[in-house]
């Protein structure tokens, strides 16, 4: 058992974050756009968080996949730092992003 | 480049909410749009008895229950309409043989999955072929923070230990987990054992429910129905505990709506995002629908197809979007955000559906019904009447 200690992933420049088990990202074909699947919900990422998303596969780390999205955006790194950060930390409080050190599967 | 995520939530409690982004269309979202999430009752059979079962008083049987084979055809069915989750519930969806099979079909047609349970009936194997069969996420209800109360009110002998077992089997098996805690007048009290209880079992979600007061809980409101004070004291243990346990665990809380001053937005607006399927293949526009006894539903068994039925059947047409409101909701300023709350209880305590919901302070009724719950919460009558296919049994004593 966990106990009441934090178990969440702290989302950090070595971070090598991916979507947990119960987290699904998938094409709705119905309705034409990308939606995240979570336990009770179901999330409507716009075409920026998908791209995030979508590159968090366990092995690059935030630093990376940060400096892919800066050349590709042609934008500033710490500004796209801290929107993937963000994001993935909110989604990482929610338990629906984990480390892949935390992985198992 | 600032990322957003818009929440669209099953159960409904974001005044925000998501389905125009859902929608193709503006003009469809603004009506209704494609059902977002399921709940599929697969049987009411239930070890349990709990006297705020959100199951009908009338149950169907055994005998009536949809097939395997008619199960997986419609789940195949919601999944081409555009249906996103499924909730497997019951009664006990685990007294159902073919659950398995069902869980491994609806991951197939790609439904998200989760298993709305009582846990007393599963074993570890059972829990391990559901984990492998796609199974996204188990909610299991708990009735109180220690055995004697939880055992009481769920009318089931070590049912809580048994819980506690399962609970800790869902995170070995590292499912996502979200404890159900029913609250009312009778186990208030233990609300902050089971928070600590659900953060000391790795759940990653509680959901701090009142009892909602339609069916079996309406048969029992005078030994549920919480005094004024205890909502308050409710109110305080779920903010601290959120506060506490920010990135742990978190914490829904519904709140009574009799002590509310506004409605519900109840299912997200009548026939607008969710519907539930019956064990003998009813499609509600939710699952208390059938207390109101003037709608006829239409069935999986019959000729039309489950889109047909959710554009078409006049149960669903009947208290969609605005156009059916009466004064006060129809110039109602809140009218699209509440959807004039709860048809169902409107029906159950104003012997008209159309009504307002009387949880609304601009309902005529909202005084008298505030007042029949303060007058009944103070009277403190204990006894519950468990629930069963027999039409209810009065507990034998009056506990202590």
């Amino acid at each position: 058992m966990d106990g009441a200690a934090p178990r969440r992933l702290a989302v950090g420049p070595s971070s090598r974050p991916r979507l947990a088990r119960h987290a699904r990202l998938k094409f709705d074909e119905t309705r034409e756009r990308w939606v995240l699947l979570v336990p009770e919900r179901v999330l409507a990422p716009d075409d920026i968080a998908v791209e995030i998303l979508q590159l968090c596969d366990g092995l690059k780390t935030v630093d990376l996949l940060v400096e892919e999205l800066a050349v590709k955006y042609a934008a500033p790194k710490d500004e796209i730092a801290a929107d993937v950060i963000a994001l993935l930390q909110d989604l990482a409080d929610k338990g629906f992003v984990i480390g892949a050190k935390e992985s198992v599967q | 480049m600032t990322p957003t995520l818009i929440s669209a939530e099953p159960v409904l409690r974001d005044p925000n909410d998501g389905i125009a982004v859902l929608e193709r269309t503006r003009t469809v979202a603004e009506t209704f749009g494609i059902p977002l999430a399921v709940l599929a009752e697969l049987t009411h059979r239930c070890p349990l008895q709990c006297p705020y079962c959100s199951n009908p008083v009338e149950m169907e049987r055994a005998n009536a229950e949809l097939t395997t084979e008619e199960w997986t055809r419609v789940l195949t069915e919601l999944a081409e309409i555009g249906v996103l989750q499924v909730h497997f519930s019951g009664g006990e969806p685990t007294a159902r043989k073919d659950l398995v099979e069902l869980v491994r079909h609806a991951t197939q047609v790609g439904l998200y999955t989760n298993l709305i349970t009582s846990a007393v009936l599963l074993t570890r194997d059972k829990l391990v072929d559901l984990a492998d069969a796609g199974l996204c996420h188990v909610q299991i209800s708990f009735q109180g923070s220690e055995p004697v109360l939880a055992d009481r009110v769920g009318g089931f002998r070590n049912g809580h230990v048994k819980k506690l077992e399962v609970a800790q089997w869902v995170r070995e098996l590292e499912l996502p987990l979200t404890v159900n805690a029913v609250m009312h007048r009778q186990n208030i009290h233990q609300l902050r054992g089971m928070i600590d209880m659900a953060v000391e079992l790795g759940a990653d979600r509680i959901e701090v429910a009142n009892v909602q007061y339609y069916g079996w809980a309406l048969k029992n409101r005078a030994a549920l129905m919480p005094t004024v004070e205890q909502l308050d004291e409710m109110t305080a243990v779920v903010d601290e505990a959120e506060t506490r346990f920010k990135g742990i665990m978190e914490i829904d809380f519904v709140i009574p709506d009799y002590y509310a001053t506004r409605p519900k937005k109840c299912m997200g607006g009548w026939g607008r995002q969710f519907f539930n399927i019956t064990p003998s293949g009813k499609i509600l526009p939710c699952h208390a629908a059938e207390t109101i006894t003037d709608l006829d539903f239409d069935s999986v068994r019959s000729n039309h197809s489950i889109a047909w039925i959710w554009q078409n059947s006049e149960a669903f047409n009947r208290y969609r979007g605005t156009g059916w409101m009466p004064e006060p909701c129809q110039s109602c300023e809140f009218k699209e955000q509440d959807y004039g709350g709860c048809r169902c209880q409107a029906f159950a305590l104003t012997g008209n559906a159309a009504n307002t919901d009387p949880a609304c302070q601009l309902s005529p009724f909202h005084a008298t019904i505030f007042k029949a719950a303060e007058t009944e919460a103070a009277a403190d009558q204990r006894r519950f009447i468990y629930r069963n296919f027999a039409g209810g049994t009065l507990e034998k004593d009056e506990p202590a």
